[in-house]
């Protein structure tokens, strides 16, 4: 039993899922806001890169990326993981950090909790149980969840890794 | 879920050129204010991912210290000046003669976070002249922010607070290289995106619109 339990990555405004063995990660969140949805029994996890609170600022034309926006990425998630089986699901998110020192006033600059905001309120319309998070501050985070173990490990730039 | 819409070579070459005017004008301002020679150039002109912006600034974790601001006027867009973290001590610590500015160690000073966004404003607001003189549009940079951290975490923030909700950019990107330094691990860079409504403006304006 050497095989190297396999990592899937998840990139910005990206989606996707993991089973056990398998973890799941995603790197470079800023004001996004990473949104873990996961079943411990079924052992299935899936992860969000959300960068957006609302589709509705994007503009008319092009394709929409759901996993981008946080109004569509929980559901579309959320119908995913019940197609793999999941059915009873918790969450825990991270990030929505302010990345920015401004040397004008503007606060304007406030996406990161804009995006938290609406992850939560996604969360509680679909009756998902937010369980842990670590949001806010000024660091950018990079995240990894264990489906075996239910623990969202959190690693910044200048602090030890966390656990929640 | 990706559209790759590749710009032809005549319209990337001319942006390609853009980017060197406006990168010569740069790098004259910034080795003027360091006091020793930078050489800047333009390696290209790509359309790339939201995931690919980060891989160019050296991987979405890669710690480095960030300039963004937003480009007004005729042309709207984005900047990012990118600075490994051992490189921008150095030029602050130059810039300011205060030899215990480190920006790996948060917070840093006012002083030193002042002196680096007026570097990025410096750089920025050459570049743009030099490419508003070139192509007659009137271009001007907004305040610039900074911020020391990991590269896809800066690059995608500062992105979606401008609603940059395109799932791909056309990037005009910079080296910033010194002579007779020993190399790093992270190229030094300016990017300049312009926003998906300016691009046909700004094509048009070096002659090469469709």
């Amino acid at each position: 039993m050497m095989a190297a339990a396999k990592i899937v990555k998840v990139g910005i405004a990206e989606m996707d899922i993991a089973k056990v063995p398998a973890t799941i990660r995603t790197a470079g969140l800023g004001s996004c806001v990473g949104v873990v949805l996961y079943d411990l029994e079924r052992g299935v996890a899936g992860l969000v890169h959300v960068m957006l609170p609302d589709s509705g600022i994007r503009s008319p034309e092009g394709k929409l990326n759901e996993a981008k926006f946080a109004d569509l990425a929980i559901g579309a998630m959320a119908e995913r993981l019940k197609k793999e089986g999941a059915l009873r699901l918790k969450a825990k998110i991270a990030g929505g950090a302010q990345m920015f020192q401004l040397s004008g006033a503007a606060d304007t600059m406030r996406i990161g909790p804009r995006n938290v905001e609406a992850v939560k309120q996604q969360l509680a319309v679909r009756r998902i149980q937010l369980l842990a998070e670590d949001t806010g501050g000024n660091s950018g985070r990079t995240i990894e969840f264990d489906p075996k173990t239910g623990q969202l490990s959190i690693r910044t730039v200048n602090a030890a890794i966390k656990l929640i | 879920m990706e559209s790759k819409q590749k710009l032809p070579p005549i319209q990337l070459d001319a942006l390609k050129e853009a980017g060197n005017i406006g990168a010569a004008h740069a790098a004259t301002a910034l080795s003027a204010l360091l006091g020793k020679k930078v050489l800047l150039h333009v390696p290209g002109v790509s359309t790339v991912s939201l995931n690919d912006i980060s891989e160019l600034a050296g991987g979405p974790e890669q710690p480095v210290a960030a300039i963004c601001l937003r480009v007004d006027g005729e042309v709207k867009g984005m900047m990012f000046f990118i600075l490994s973290v051992g490189r921008a001590n150095r030029f602050i610590r130059q810039l300011t003669g205060d030899d215990t500015v480190d920006f790996s160690s948060p917070p840093a000073s006012e002083l030193a976070i002042s002196a680096f966004n007026e570097l990025g404003n410096i750089l920025a607001g050459s570049y743009l002249s030099a490419l508003s003189d070139f192509t007659s549009l009137r271009l001007h940079p907004s305040v610039p922010a900074a911020a020391v951290d990991m590269a896809g975490a800066i690059v995608s923030s500062a992105l979606a607070e401008a609603s940059v909700t395109a799932d791909e950019v056309i990037v005009i990107d910079t080296v910033i290289s010194e002579e007779n330094a020993e190399l790093e691990e992270v190229k030094g860079h300016m990017f300049l995106l312009p926003d998906a409504s300016s691009r046909q403006v700004l094509l048009e304006a070096l002659g090469v619109g469709t």
